[in-house]
């Protein structure tokens, strides 16, 4: 860990300036992937802006009837609150799939959506990686890629974006609010906010310098059956393979995202129009284009059967 | 004492404390944090300084430059220890690559510097400001790509599995042409991980030419002894000291780096350096299970007897290295004429294969018994009937040798009864529950029982007191509580009148923690030491030792009595004495038994297994504490079940390195995985392995329960994986349709 210098922020237009201001720094909530990387030095910031002070723990309702979080919820308290659980079952259930409950109790709501891939070419500071460094090349591509992207992939990159919480949000069409440096805000559609790598995967978001996320809105409950299935290898406290996070409608129309297979999570609006028609034609749509390795080629019909599966509880 | 012949009656077999579940004696401090680990030893050295180690970037090749300038610059930084300050250290007697000095690089995260600096942020961050330049050499990491320049290979795990290089009984190509009944597969497991929760952590200090280290260590004299051959210095100026040890699985039986680095920095920076290896560098830097290809072939008549059976085994380990002894198991278990079992070695490139809990069986019995199983399906034999019939009371090789005991039928048939195995489908595929398809598998667990070299050192004070200090160590297994029941059975005292001191090397050299045999073996040695005591005290007392019976803190002989602590006097009394073991070994097979049960539920549409009960039922010898026995199996049933769905260091076979090496990409089980287990033992005492009469079941434990679980897999799926972890994506193209 380098050392850096420590405030804390006094409203979110001042943190959001204070990060334009200074370009080494960063913000801190409930640090549960922050720290882990400036320990390895996979992040240096030589500045941090605590944000945790801030009065943005809230759920409100919105006058359109949908939810408003606010950017430091902590993941136990969105899970459990009672309009999630009772409106928006895939995304408590998504956050109830992720992690461990003391991760969930500090990790926040933005935090969670900046978290950074898992990627174990990424962690290794010994091995040339594009996110962390660069134009140094991806060690990851021709290495262990069991964990890796499937689809949405570059040159540059195949890592994977590692939340549960983003694959739901983006299945209810979340929108992300913003403060930026010079006080404006902006909302931001989740469909937006994660980037594919392409030839700049070190850029993950569609967030300016310093600017800074306040609060995630729901649009009006979409009702309908709601399943958040995450596929790995134990039972618990792992990263998804494949996650499917699904809302099905009595008639068989409905919406999918997918975790585990791409730099953001992955939807393909167009497809779901196929979902009455089973889950091989609506996933060749959503997983068109894909390209797995050797290691990973087992999650586009891994994929497939656990929409199939998902489908088949939903009709039941 | 040396123990020559069977045991006979003696004051264990009261079993008034010995035998009984009694809570560990150290439990109340390891659940209120009061029991230091090595890296907690805040008060043991005044000024403790931190050390932290950098790994090699490169698997093979040489370092050509280091440039530590900046890290010598940084704040707080007391010193800079690089390999290049010395030539390469001379190797301990147990270790396979060097562990520091001199440019040349055997392995990815082999350690190239020590840093020391007054905090541990200090040292890390000073750390990551060396810049080191490498020349790359090109490796061998892929071992089924070095196949073919395999050469046979004696080994001995030096933890009771071993075989020569190749050994024949018989006519194994003849019998096995001529079986009506035959089986030809190969087997493959991976490399695999101690992941113990405590990574290796020492504290050393200086005192002149005197070295104290305070440590994570299972085995306390080879480590004073390798760690003074490292450093050169007279084996009598180290002194080691490990009470408490947060898990080894053979990860800690051997000098690791951080005692090593902990000395240099410590000797370098003139201050007490406390230091710990990093997740990374317990994967990379450390020891590992090595990975197995393993080639069954077993012939059998329409019986179902086996007329021939053959076990082949390839691992590969740096030069210098050895084999995983994965084929011993095969040599004892299972009768049959005709024989062949044969160690293949590749070189690698990749960090040092080692001891591994249960070293040779537990890779060799998730091969042998998904044979066994497949034998049986072709012979349309239960599985569980299979086995008993090839069931043998004498070592197969050498006939003349009969097994000290052996219930593994027993076993087998209660275990069945318990777990309900008449309700298995012998058909794969057939039982259906939501969308769990269901089956149960079984497999033999086999551990061979060794005994080893153990001294104790008993006092006893005048309130009566009795403490204990032998360098046996306990690694969460529960030898504090085995050792107290042990002496305050033998002395007649309550448990709580009994002290019981570990782990330093200034105590009597024991047999240590390893291939299960710590229980019994040290136990023996504080017997030995006891029965000395009891002599002592009854001479004192003026008894006859023959008559003098030791009962509730009192010694009594026909109408006399006294009490024990009277005997002390106000300087107390001390006797030691080490077990010693003579022929039974040779004249007998002693190994340890048990039938493992599994049910899982294996999910139709993602293959995701999930265990769902397990049941081992083990034939062990005495059971000292059924409760620190019981802890230790259903421990070792979980490290199974994490060999067979999860556990694996992925080799990136370009750069030479484990890649998952860390607790998030290195699975094992967790509480979700593992909803209900169960554990009995048979009721069983061998009087030919020691006078305490028990065995080890630390190891027995995982040993099947890999080919279990795949077992159970093939009954409920109907697809038989032979190569492990049994992950989803191995099953997923031969599942049903979802429909």
């Amino acid at each position: 860990m380098k050392a850096f210098t420590y405030e804390r922020a006094r409203s979110p237009a001042e943190a959001a300036a204070g990060a334009a201001r200074n370009p080494g720094a960063t913000f801190i909530a409930g640090g549960t992937n922050l720290l882990d990387l400036m320990k390895l030095q996979i992040e240096t910031p030589t500045h941090l802006i605590d944000v945790n002070g801030l009065a943005l723990d809230r759920i409100e309702a919105t006058p359109d009837g949908g939810l408003r979080i606010g950017a430091l919820v902590r993941n136990t308290d969105l899970a459990a609150h009672e309009r999630v659980r009772r409106d928006y079952g895939v995304l408590s259930r998504a956050l109830l799939a992720g992690a461990s409950g003391q991760l969930r109790n500090k990790a926040t709501t933005a935090g969670n959506l900046l978290q950074r891939t898992r990627c174990p070419y990424f962690y290794d500071t010994n091995m040339p990686c594009n996110k962390r460094q660069p134009g140094s090349g991806c060690s990851a591509i021709g290495g262990v890629t069991r964990q890796h992207a499937v689809v949405g992939s570059s040159e540059a990159c195949i890592a994977t974006h590692p939340s549960d919480m983003a694959v739901a949000m983006r299945a209810l069409d979340a929108v992300v609010e913003t403060v930026k440096a010079d006080g404006m805000t902006r909302r931001i559609p989740i469909a937006e906010f994660h980037r594919l790598p392409g030839d700049t995967p070190h850029i993950e978001t569609s967030l300016d310098r310093g600017e800074f996320i306040t609060a995630v809105t729901l649009p009006p409950p979409l009702g309908g059956r709601q399943f958040y299935r995450k596929v790995r290898d134990r039972a618990s406290y792992a990263f998804a393979l494949v996650s499917v996070a699904a809302i099905v409608q009595r008639d068989g129309t409905g919406r999918v995202a997918l975790g585990g297979v791409a730099h953001k999570p992955w939807r393909v609006e167009a497809a779901e129009t196929d979902l009455p028609r089973g889950a091989k034609a609506a996933m060749a749509e959503i997983l068109q284009g894909a390209r797995p390795t050797h290691d990973n080629a087992f999650k586009l019909p891994l994929a497939e059967r656990t929409l199939a599966s998902v489908l088949a509880e939903a009709r039941g | 004492m040396k123990f020559e012949t069977p045991a006979t009656n003696n004051p264990i077999d009261q079993l008034k404390i010995v035998g009984q579940p009694v809570d560990r004696i150290d439990g109340p401090r390891k659940t209120t944090g009061t029991a230091p680990y090595a890296y907690e030893r805040h008060d043991v050295a005044r000024n403790q300084a931190y050390g932290y180690v950098l790994g090699a970037g490169i698997a093979k090749g040489r370092v050509t430059a280091m440039d530590t300038a900046a890290a010598k610059a940084a704040p707080g930084v007391l010193a800079v220890v690089t390999t290049l300050d010395m030539p390469r250290l001379e190797k301990g007697q147990l270790n396979t690559a060097s562990l520091f000095g001199g440019p040349d690089i055997q392995h990815y995260h082999q350690a190239i510097a020590v840093v020391v600096a007054e905090s541990f942020e200090q040292a890390r961050d000073a750390t990551a400001m060396i810049r080191v330049s490498y020349a790359r050499a090109p490796g061998r990491f892929d071992l089924a790509a070095e196949a073919p320049k395999a050469q046979l290979a004696t080994g001995d795990s030096g933890e009771g599995s071993g075989a020569p290089h190749e050994d024949r009984t018989g006519d194994f190509e003849g019998a096995f042409a001529q079986a009506p009944v035959k089986l030809d597969a190969t087997y493959t497991t991976p490399d695999e991980s101690h992941a113990m929760m405590e990574p290796h952590a020492s504290i050393a200090a200086w005192e002149g030419e005197k070295l104290t280290v305070w440590t994570s260590s299972q085995m306390i004299a080879w480590g004073k002894r390798d760690l003074a051959k490292t450093l050169g210095i007279p084996t009598e100026s180290v002194r080691l000291d490990s009470p408490f040890i947060g898990g080894g699985f053979g990860g800690k039986l051997f000098l690791r780096a951080d005692a090593v680095l902990a000395a240099l920095g410590a000797r370098a920076a003139r201050r007490p350096v406390k230091l710990a290896l990093t997740r990374p560098l317990v994967a990379n830097n450390t020891t590992h299970r090595p990975a197995t290809i393993q080639h069954i072939r077993i012939g059998a008549g329409r019986d179902g007897r086996i007329t021939a059976i053959a076990h082949e085994s390839l691992s590969g380990d740096l030069e210098g290295g050895g084999p995983e002894t994965a084929v011993a198991q095969t040599k004892l278990l299972y009768a049959g004429a005709n024989r062949l079992t044969a160690m293949r070695l590749a070189i690698l490139d990749l960090p040092e294969g080692n001891a591994m809990r249960a070293p040779g069986e537990a890779p060799g019995l998730m091969a042998l018994e998904i044979a066994m199983d497949e034998m049986a399906e072709k012979l349309e034999i239960d599985p569980i009937e299979f086995r008993i019939i090839n069931d043998t009371q004498v070592d197969p090789e050498h006939p003349e040798r009969p097994f000290s005991q052996r219930q593994l039928i027993q076993c087998l048939r209660q275990g069945a009864e318990r777990f309900g195995w008449n309700r298995r489908n012998a058909t794969p595929g057939q039982r259906r529950e939501g969308r769990w398809l269901v089956g149960m598998g079984v497999a033999a667990g086999f551990r061979n029982n060794l005994v080893m070299k153990s001294g104790a050192r008993v006092r006893l004070d005048a309130g009566g007191r009795v403490t204990v200090e032998t360098d046996m160590t306990d690694i969460g297994t529960g030898s504090y509580t085995i050792i107290a029941q042990t002496a305050a059975e033998m002395m007649g005292v309550p448990l709580d009148k009994v002290t019981v001191r570990l782990g330093d090397s200034s105590f009597p050299v024991s047999a240590g923690s390893g291939g299960q045999w710590g229980g019994n073996s040290s136990t023996a040695g504080v017997y030995a030491a006891c029965v000395k005591l009891r002599e002592a005290v009854a001479q004192r007392l003026a008894f006859n030792s023959v008559e003098a019976e030791f009962v509730d803190g009192q010694v009594r002989a026909g109408n006399r009595s006294a009490p024990l602590g009277q005997a002390a006097g106000a300087d107390g009394l001390v006797a030691e004495d080490t077990i010693e073991y003579g022929e039974l070994a040779t004249r007998y097979q002693q190994s340890t038994f048990a039938g493992h049960f599994v049910e899982v539920g294996v999910n139709a549409a993602t293959g995701e297994t999930r265990v769902r009960r397990m049941l081992a039922v083990c034939a062990a010898g005495r059971i000292l504490n059924p409760k620190s026995a019981r802890s230790q199996v259903i421990g070792a049933m979980t490290m199974g079940v994490g060999a067979a769905l999860m556990e694996e260091l992925a080799v990136d076979k370009r750069h030479g390195f484990f890649v998952n090496h860390d607790l998030a990409g290195y699975e094992v089980p967790v509480h979700a995985d593992i909803p209900h287990q169960e554990v009995i033992f048979l009721d069983e005492m061998d009087p030919v392995s020691s006078p305490m009469k028990a065995k080890g079941v630390g190891e027995l434990g995982i040993c099947g329960v890999g080919a279990a679980v795949s077992n159970a897999i093939y009954n409920a799926t109907g697809v038989r994986v032979r190569g492990y972890p049994i992950t989803l994506d191995k099953l997923l193209d031969r599942l049903p349709q979802v429909t």
